[in-house]
């Protein structure tokens, strides 16, 4: 008698995802519904699925969902969590959605330290709507609104949001994981799992950015959307893990402090001392 | 002996299984579902080693594999 | 609870905590950032959770994921704040989800003033958001009333599934006046039970709760706005709140107010009345289900109606609309937070009866220069 060993899990409806031929958020969600299985926490999770191509997660995720409005997941989020804090509640969002119109949100929600677990899809395009610009975007990357490629001088450099999160002084559990090869996704289940078992004691906020592929809209097959991802987006958008709440805290220290103003002599700037960085008193 | 088992319905003929496969089990279908996509087919049942990494990378949770006997885990997942 | 001596911001949110809402998310903004105040210190001591957002943006999309989950939630903002609020608004209306939202509405547009205005009517009574949407919105002219007023809302929003207004101009959030809570208050609608659409945690024992205002599929949609439609009917048949005042007796001008302005024309009727001068007073309570019928019934007792506005005229049109030309209607309205004295509302009450006595011509010519511009 065989023994099934990989097949779907609890959390996911049998629907059929709607993604594109080798779109990696397909794997995402899979990897979102295994953990809820094996930590037991379908019962109890509820989900927010953003504007964007994941607008239909709630179709696929077999537990409660809400549908947010464009950028606003985060602040939903904080509604049901701050209500039922027994729930575990994850938002679901793309680059467009969390790093674009949801800038204010994500910021504040992980300022808060709101006992949230946000997955970030970002693909680096706009998808839904036919791959456009997003914030995400490599310099010189072409798109439906970057014809010419993004022009940095115009359009500002890729906005690397789990870097800037951690600059934060709440604590928070930060990380950037990639789903374009098996064992890239094999490490990204483990940090994901991670994330939600912060959750699940109450500890901090925490964030998982997904480096994923949009083969239509980069206009590869998905075996070429996972090499350009890797050649390309993994030199910009380093994986790893960049915050946690053990952790020490990641505020940048000031590149050139500012001697003490009483009895500040005339020292020239280049012999100014760098010596230790002002520390950001609590 | 591990066994993998691909529903034509589910895939979109992606490819990500055929390219993640190290023992060359798979292969780009030459068949249609009812959706036009050539979906993934199992032609070298026997050279596979239970390693999963077709399920995993599968972005539509078209690939199932049951085992007989004892099941070889090479990594944690 | 005995009478109290309160502020009005303060009494929205106390009036919030009588009617059970243990969560509100806010953003402060002048003339109402006291009831934000007031329920960061008051709604710990009731074990329930105040969050403060990081701009009006977010707080109706706190709402929705607070509501989603069964629970009575709030919020609080001025006229600027409540127009960025409108999106989350449509949002809550199309996923049927019940809260409170209340306007203190301060002198526009743009930036505008800090002083009092009902220059928002527009904006609550025909729907500021996208898509066919309508809220009940309920104006109080009084601390007491407002308090009341809230309470009601938290059952109309329940029992209608649906977000409800509270819309007050800045007098009343700044006001102090004596206020006294019922003790048994009874809910003033049945109240559903509301597990059954909550997403409180799918365990198989019910449909997975989705709260969702998207529906691709344009027969879904339609029918979505057809089921949003009947509730809509259902609030203008059976939720029509408005009062009276002198108007049993026979009178010559029908004034029509909401608000604090109806306050300054009651005394302005009252000041007509030793003089001679029999004026009636209706006041709109619901601004939406609009009173039609009963302004028009006031009307077609009078030679001619007024209506008072902290505005350039809003509700004006209702009234219009409510009369269908079968008197002339009038407009006074003062902006930019100036309020209308007892004495202006006389004055403009004897000029339209100097210019009834002088004849229809005279009549004709007063309606074009005081009627509705």
């Amino acid at each position: 008698m065989t023994e099934l060993v990989f097949g779907r899990p609890r959390s996911l409806t049998r629907v059929p995802m709607h993604y594109c031929p080798g779109c990696t958020h397909g794997v995402i969600h899979r990897l979102i519904a295994e953990v809820l299985d094996e930590l037991g926490l379908q019962g109890r999770a509820v989900g927010v699925a953003p504007v964007g191509c994941a607008v239909f997660a709630y179709n696929y995720f077999n537990i409660d969902m809400y549908e947010a409005s464009h950028g606003r997941a985060p602040a939903v989020a904080t509604g049901a969590k701050r209500t039922h804090p027994e729930l575990i509640v994850f938002t679901y969002q793309g680059d467009g959605d969390l790093a674009s119109i949801g800038t204010a949100e994500i910021v504040h929600c992980a300022n808060r330290g709101e006992k949230v677990t946000v997955v970030f899809v970002n693909n680096a395009v706009y998808g839904m709507t036919g791959g456009q610009m997003a914030p995400t975007t490599l310099a010189g990357q072409v798109t439906t609104t970057s014809p010419l490629g993004r022009d940095v001088e115009q359009a500002g450099y890729p906005v690397r949001m789990v870097e800037m999160l951690a600059a934060l002084r709440t604590p928070a559990f930060l990380a950037r994981v990639s789903v374009h090869s098996p064992a890239r996704i094999i490490q990204a289940k483990a940090i994901l799992r991670r994330a939600f078992e912060y959750q699940v004691k109450g500890t901090c906020f925490s964030m998982v950015e997904f480096l994923s592929t949009c083969p239509t809209n980069w206009g590869l097959t998905p075996p070429e959307a996972c090499r350009w991802l890797e050649t390309h987006m993994l030199p910009y958008y380093p994986l790893g893990i960049f915050k946690t709440p053990e952790g020490p805290e990641r505020t940048p220290a000031p590149l050139e402090s500012l001697p003490d103003a009483r009895g500040v002599q005339a020292v020239p700037a280049a012999a100014a001392p760098t010596g230790a960085n002002g520390e950001t008193g609590e | 002996m591990s066994q993998i088992v691909i529903d034509p319905e589910a895939c979109k003929g992606c490819g990500l299984c055929v390219q993640a496969c190290p023992q060359g089990v798979l292969t780009q279908g030459r068949d249609l579902n009812s959706k036009g996509y050539f979906y993934a087919q199992v032609t070298a049942q026997m050279r596979c080693i239970g390693c999963r990494l077709c399920c995993i990378t599968c972005p539509d949770v078209a690939i199932r594999m049951r085992i007989h006997g004892t099941f070889y885990r090479y990594f944690q997942y | 609870m005995a009478r109290k001596l309160m502020k009005g911001n303060e009494a929205i949110g106390e009036a919030a905590i009588r009617a059970g809402c243990r969560f509100y998310f806010g953003y402060p903004i002048t003339p109402q950032t006291e009831v934000a105040e007031y329920l960061a210190r008051r709604l710990p001591e009731v074990g329930g959770t105040f969050v403060q957002a990081e701009s009006e943006v977010a707080v109706p999309n706190m709402l929705y994921g607070a509501a989603g989950t069964g629970e009575r939630v709030m919020t609080s903002t001025s006229s600027p704040g409540m127009s960025l609020m409108m999106e989350g608004l449509s949002y809550l209306a199309g996923a049927e989800l019940p809260c409170v939202i209340v306007n203190v509405m301060r002198a526009g547009p743009g930036l505008g003033g800090i002083l009092p205005s009902q220059g928002d009517y527009f904006q609550a009574t025909k729907g500021g958001g996208h898509g066919d949407y309508r809220c009940p919105v309920l104006a109080p002219w009084s601390v007491q009333e407002v308090t009341d007023l809230v309470q009601d809302a938290f059952d109309l929003a329940d029992f209608y599934r649906n977000p409800v207004l509270v819309l007050a101009d800045g007098l009343i959030g700044q006001m102090m006046e004596p206020v006294e809570f019922q003790e048994d208050r009874r809910p003033c609608k049945a109240l559903p039970d509301k597990r059954a659409w909550a997403a409180r945690g799918w365990k198989g024992d019910r449909p997975r709760a989705i709260i969702n205002s998207l529906f691709l599929d344009p027969e879904d949609l339609e029918r979505h706005n057809r089921d949003l439609k009947a509730k809509y009917d259902a609030m203008v048949r059976d939720e029509v709140r408005f009062a009276e005042y002198g108007t049993d007796q026979d009178y010559e001008v029908l004034i029509v107010a909401y608000g604090t302005v109806a306050r300054v024309c009651k005394t302005a009727q009252e000041d007509l009345a030793e003089a001679g001068v029999r004026v009636g007073l209706l006041r709109p309570i619901t601004l939406f289900p609009f009173p039609y019928e009963a302004v028009r019934r006031a009307a077609d007792k009078a030679r001619a109606v007024l209506v008072v506005e902290l505005s350039t005229g809003q509700m004006v049109e209702d009234v219009q609309m409510a009369v269908m030309g079968r008197r002339p209607v009038h407009f006074h309205g003062r902006q930019g937070g100036m309020l209308p004295s007892p004495e202006a509302v006389a004055e403009q009450v004897r000029a339209i009866l100097r210019d009834h006595a002088a004849g229809p011509s005279a009549r004709r010519r007063a309606s074009r220069r005081g009627g509705a511009s």
